[in-house]
């Protein structure tokens, strides 16, 4: 009988605790951020969208050597010393590589920020955007090339018209070390 | 006695005035069903330290009018195997059950639409209606869980109707009648004549005060068992039953279902404060006492019962089967009896 009693003013009394807690909640500041209207504060070193910065790119292509999940892809061109366009680096010297491609696919990125940390020229970066949600994955390749495919046929021709002169001017020049190879290919 | 309705003084009695008296009620179950959806998405939000809906109107306002347009527009799906006529009848019975009682109800001195003098009986009566048609419903659907939630429903009905008859019955010894209008007149005056103070009286009532707050507290948890509301919702609990008795409504039929249940909690609370809170008397006595102000001290006082069947829901977790039916016949229903027969001892000895 006690024991009756007991349960039954533990019932209530809980019941009145749980009410009391549930109504303090009803004036607690709420924790809901109202997304569109107001955002997070990013924390400093958020990982978000890569940029890349073509004027520092060197074309060393350590990046897209870092990249766990090969979602950088770098292709370069020598630089012709015929070739018209010059171009100089943020650091004063000379460009040695056009990079005629430079794609990063944001659906294979996981935001590890190794390419970050291996660029030597600081070329690419996180920025803070991350509202890029897209309907198709193609429209997450992202292209960081400024050179236009025209301009790509042209340094290729440039620089393949230079190597045949070299060759011509210097036939132990440039050669030399693809025959050196053979012959040591041919030793082993 | 005659009971004083303003539209039979004001336009006759004739046929005008009679659909009027019908129908008043309806129009304030409908914007009170908006309300009280809205406050329960608020509330519930609150409590959980969110903001709940903000973007339909300002505040989120305009939420339930969204989620009513929403009901209306989906496809109203009948089961193959259902038993069609059962099935399509059964949301319309319930809510029928839910609004008759609404017939009883008074508004204000100046309005009851039908001040009978088993105003309380009629109540226990018709409300039993709705069981009728969750039994329907869920039979009807020909589905394991909707059965199941029905079979619930039922027990549970019919397991807490006696605890709160028995707390009814106590008033109505206390009032010596049974018409509703006439236990709110008696209840005038100051908030210690209310029922759960025990009435009015001299000092002598003091004794019997811990009684009838007894009974409201047993009425009170009754009529949250009787409405199938947390913590006593198993006929509809989401994780065991899928939806319980609804499962296989949509549309509109569910929308009806969802009515019926806020129609039910206004009825229920509004039997609370009829019969323990002074229904529509001021609680200071001739402050604000008035027909009009009636209205307001009804209407305000019912939906505070609202809102804390509401808190209730989001307090408490759900009752076990075996917990719900100890509560039912091993707690509430002897302390009903216990305080009954209080009751019955202060009536004779006064």
């Amino acid at each position: 009988m006690i024991q009756y009693i007991k349960n039954i003013w533990a019932g209530l009394s809980s019941t009145f605790i749980g009410m009391r807690i549930t109504w303090k909640h009803l004036f607690v500041k709420k924790v809901t951020i109202q997304y569109p209207d107001e955002r997070f504060k990013l924390p400093e070193k958020a990982r978000n969208r890569l940029y890349l910065e073509m004027s520092r790119c060197n074309g060393c292509n350590s990046c897209a050597i870092a990249c766990p999940v090969n979602c950088i892809t770098v292709e370069t061109i020598r630089v012709s010393p015929d070739d018209p366009h010059q171009e100089v680096h943020y650091n004063g010297k000379d460009r040695k590589l056009w990079v005629s491609r430079y794609d990063i696919d944001f659906a294979k990125c996981c935001y590890c920020g190794l390419c970050t940390a291996v660029c030597p020229s600081e070329a690419i970066q996180h920025t803070t955007e991350y509202e890029y949600s897209v309907y198709n994955r193609e429209s997450l390749l992202y292209k960081f090339q400024t050179l236009t495919p025209e301009q790509v046929k042209e340094k290729e021709r440039l620089l393949a018209e230079f190597r045949a002169i070299e060759k011509v001017c210097h036939p132990e020049g440039d050669a030399k070390p693809a025959e050196k190879k053979v012959v040591d290919k041919k030793t082993e | 006695m005659e009971n004083v309705n303003f539209l039979y003084d004001l336009l006759g009695k004739n046929v005008i005035s009679v659909l009027l008296i019908v129908s008043l009620p309806l129009m304030f179950v409908l914007v009170y069903a908006l309300i009280a959806i809205l406050a329960e998405l608020k509330v519930s939000a609150w409590i959980q330290e969110r903001l709940g809906p903000m973007r339909t109107g300002p505040w989120g306002i305009l939420q339930p009018i969204a989620e009513v347009v929403k009901l209306i527009q989906k496809e109203d799906i009948t089961p193959d195997r259902s038993s069609k006529l059962l099935y399509n009848l059964a949301p319309f019975i319930i809510f029928t059950g839910a609004y008759a009682a609404f017939a009883v109800i008074p508004f204000s001195e100046y309005f009851v639409p039908a001040g009978i003098n088993l105003g309380l009986f009629y109540i226990f009566a018709v409300g039993s209606i709705s069981a009728i048609g969750i039994v329907m419903g869920g039979w009807a659907s020909n589905n394991k869980y909707s059965l199941m939630g029905a079979m619930r429903s039922v027990a549970q009905l019919i397991s807490y109707e006696i605890p709160a008859a028995m707390a009814v019955l106590s008033i109505v010894v206390l009032a010596s009648t049974m018409n509703m209008q006439e236990i709110n007149k008696i209840q005038s005056g100051w908030f210690w004549n209310w029922f759960i103070f025990g009435g009015p009286g001299t000092l002598a009532k003091l004794w019997v005060i811990p009684f009838t707050l007894g009974l409201g507290l047993i009425y009170f948890i009754s009529s949250l068992a009787e409405t199938n509301r947390v913590p006593f919702d198993i006929p509809e609990g989401e994780s065991e039953l899928v939806a319980g008795f609804h499962t296989e409504y949509s549309g509109m039929k569910f929308a009806m279902f969802f009515f019926a249940e806020y129609a039910n909690m206004f009825v229920v609370a509004a039997v609370l404060t009829t019969i323990f809170l002074g229904g529509w008397n001021s609680p200071f006595g001739d402050f604000m006492q008035g027909p009009f102000w009636g209205v307001f001290w009804f209407v305000s006082k019912a939906f505070t019962v609202v809102l804390v069947q509401i808190w209730i829901r989001w307090t408490l977790p759900r009752f076990r089967v075996d917990q719900l039916m100890y509560i039912g016949w091993k707690v509430l229903l002897p302390l009903s009896f216990i305080c009954f027969m209080a009751v019955s001892l202060y009536v004779m000895l006064k």
